[in-house]
């Protein structure tokens, strides 16, 4: 009796898990504006930001690159993932199990569960970047891959196990917190870029423009082992930054609570607040850095904050790190532990934690946190396309939706296909110089969509199909 | 009690977002900007957990 109330104390509310969720449940407008304005306001947007300078953007690219990719963000979540979400109200993986086979779905969990767990790892570095301003530590540099210092290896140990004890035992606690800091946190990103603003000498917001192109994005060469960026980087990164959620249908799970399908247009609160302002910030924050310390190049969230606007920033940068890595190690936890549905969810999470904090030792994540998030889109990217078409076009285009669940197989090897062939072909083009990662997305999408129709055409048994 | 509490989390917004701003200006130096941000930032966490998602 007190192990199944300690059980529901620390779990979230996970509801129709394998139903469609009931109008009585349903959400209004507010919620998704409050659950995207959070969740978009990570950790890691003080990485990516100054990711951008490293990469040498100019200023019309990478305002102009923000504001479209960003657009084309909430109208993906606005017009593909909502109508879906709406119409069927259920999980994503229920909805792949139906389409997929309970066994490829497995396969997915495992490939979303790791990919959560690197982006996990990513925030726990975050946090030990504050931790290193406080402790004094010798942190890592831009181009650092491996950890450079014992004590680097400690602040991510501590971070990492305090994290994790968290996401299995008060995931509600920091959820609340998580509520609680989202208005202050905000304004504390803002906070960032007006102090480096004036500390880079801009006094007047008159000033803003021409000094932004003459002192923070001058499109000028990118720094050593950095892809030169332009307008079409930015935009696609910031439209493809989140792929797994709108594309790759993810967000199916969030939507299916909504009344009315527009209201993904709430997406936008966090598009521009975290995705605009907070990456503008935390650039504006680099900038300075390069400005003051020439030569010192490394991007750390910890130290940029501080020096802006004191332990206020550090303590943002903490809450910022620590209220997203907590459901991220959370649902990495669920991803895994629906591989193996009778093992406890906390004992997953714990595991899933220790796997983050591991990667999280390694600084080569957050550094290349662009090409991660790039790839993580990209593994989870042809789901997507696979649900879209199986949603609206199955029966125009002559083939069975929910096929696996129409003829009880545990694989549909159309879905299966389509997936790894395009995953397999996207990489291939990108390791051989073909196309940069940020590029191959939408093209992949197609290519995922294309695959899906013509092998289910091929592979669908007739009497299952009719 | 919660109305009180609403007041000072407003307060403490404007206190976290005004320093800056008055740096920004000319206004303010950056330790008392510093300074104030970290004020308004306790006053934020002591305030808004009384009356939010209760």
């Amino acid at each position: 009796m007190a192990d199944d109330t300690k059980t529901r104390q620390v779990e979230p509310v996970d509801e129709y898990e394998r139903e469609p969720v009931p109008k009585r449940a349903l959400l209004g407008f507010s919620s998704f504006v409050g659950q995207y304005a959070g969740e978009h306001t990570a950790g890691t947007e003080l990485m990516i930001g100054p990711l951008f300078i490293a990469s040498g953007v100019s200023a019309v690219g990478v305002v102009g690159g923000l504001f479209v990719g960003n657009l084309l963000a909430v109208l993906s979540w606005m017009f593909l993932t909502a109508p879906i979400a709406v119409r069927a109200r259920m999980t994503l993986y229920y909805q792949l199990e139906k389409i997929c086979g309970r066994k490829l779905v497995t396969a997915y969990n495992l490939a979303n569960g790791v990919m959560f767990c690197f982006l996990a790892g990513a925030m726990v570095t975050v946090n030990a970047t504050a931790a290193g301003v406080w402790f004094h530590i010798a942190m890592p540099g831009l181009n650092d891959l491996y950890p450079n210092s014992v004590g680097w290896v400690i602040a991510v140990l501590v971070m990492g196990v305090l994290i994790t004890i968290v996401a299995a035992y008060g995931y509600k606690v920091v959820a609340r917190i998580a509520n609680i800091a989202a208005p202050w946190m905000v304004l504390v990103f803002i906070a960032y870029g007006i102090v480096g603003a004036r500390q880079l000498g801009i006094t007047s917001v008159g000033e803003f423009w021409p000094k932004a192109q003459e002192l923070i994005w001058t499109g000028g060469a990118p720094l050593a082992g950095r892809a030169k960026f332009t307008f079409w980087h930015v935009m696609f990164f910031a439209w493809f930054c989140n792929m797994a959620m709108h594309i790759g249908m993810a967000d199916l799970s969030v939507f299916r609570y909504a009344r009315k399908s527009w209201y993904a247009v709430g997406t936008a609160a966090g598009m521009y607040l975290g995705h605009f302002i907070a990456w503008l910030a935390a650039s504006i924050l680099y900038a300075q850095q390069l400005r003051a310390t020439p030569g010192n190049t490394d991007v750390l969230p910890g130290p940029l904050a501080y020096n802006a606007t004191g332990i206020a920033g550090l303590i943002c940068v903490i809450v910022a790190g620590w209220t997203t890595a907590n459901p991220t190690i959370y649902r990495a936890g669920l991803a895994f532990q629906a591989i193996a549905p009778s093992s406890s969810r906390y004992r997953v999470t714990l595991l899933t934690g220790a796997l983050a904090t591991l990667a999280g030792l390694f600084p080569a994540i957050a550094m290349k946190l662009l090409d991660f998030v790039a790839l993580y889109g990209l593994v989870l990217m042809p789901m997507g396309a696979v649900v879209f078409v199986d949603f609206w076009m199955a029966e125009r285009l002559g083939f069975r939706s929910r096929y696996a669940e129409a003829a009880g197989i545990s694989v549909n090897w159309a879905a299966g296909l389509a997936w790894v062939v395009t995953l397999a072909g996207c990489l291939a083009v990108v390791s051989m110089g073909g196309l940069q990662i940020y590029f191959v997305g939408l093209p992949g999408w197609f290519a995922a969509a294309t695959l899906y129709i013509v092998l289910s055409r091929l592979l669908q048994r007739k009497e299952v199909r009719l | 009690m919660k109305t009180a509490a609403r007041l000072v989390s407003l307060v403490s917004l404007v206190g976290t977002i005004l320093p800056p701003v008055l740096f920004f200006t000319g206004y303010m130096d950056l330790d008392a900007t510093k300074r104030w941000m970290l004020i308004a930032t306790i006053a934020w966490f002591a305030a808004t957990p009384v009356w939010m998602d209760r």
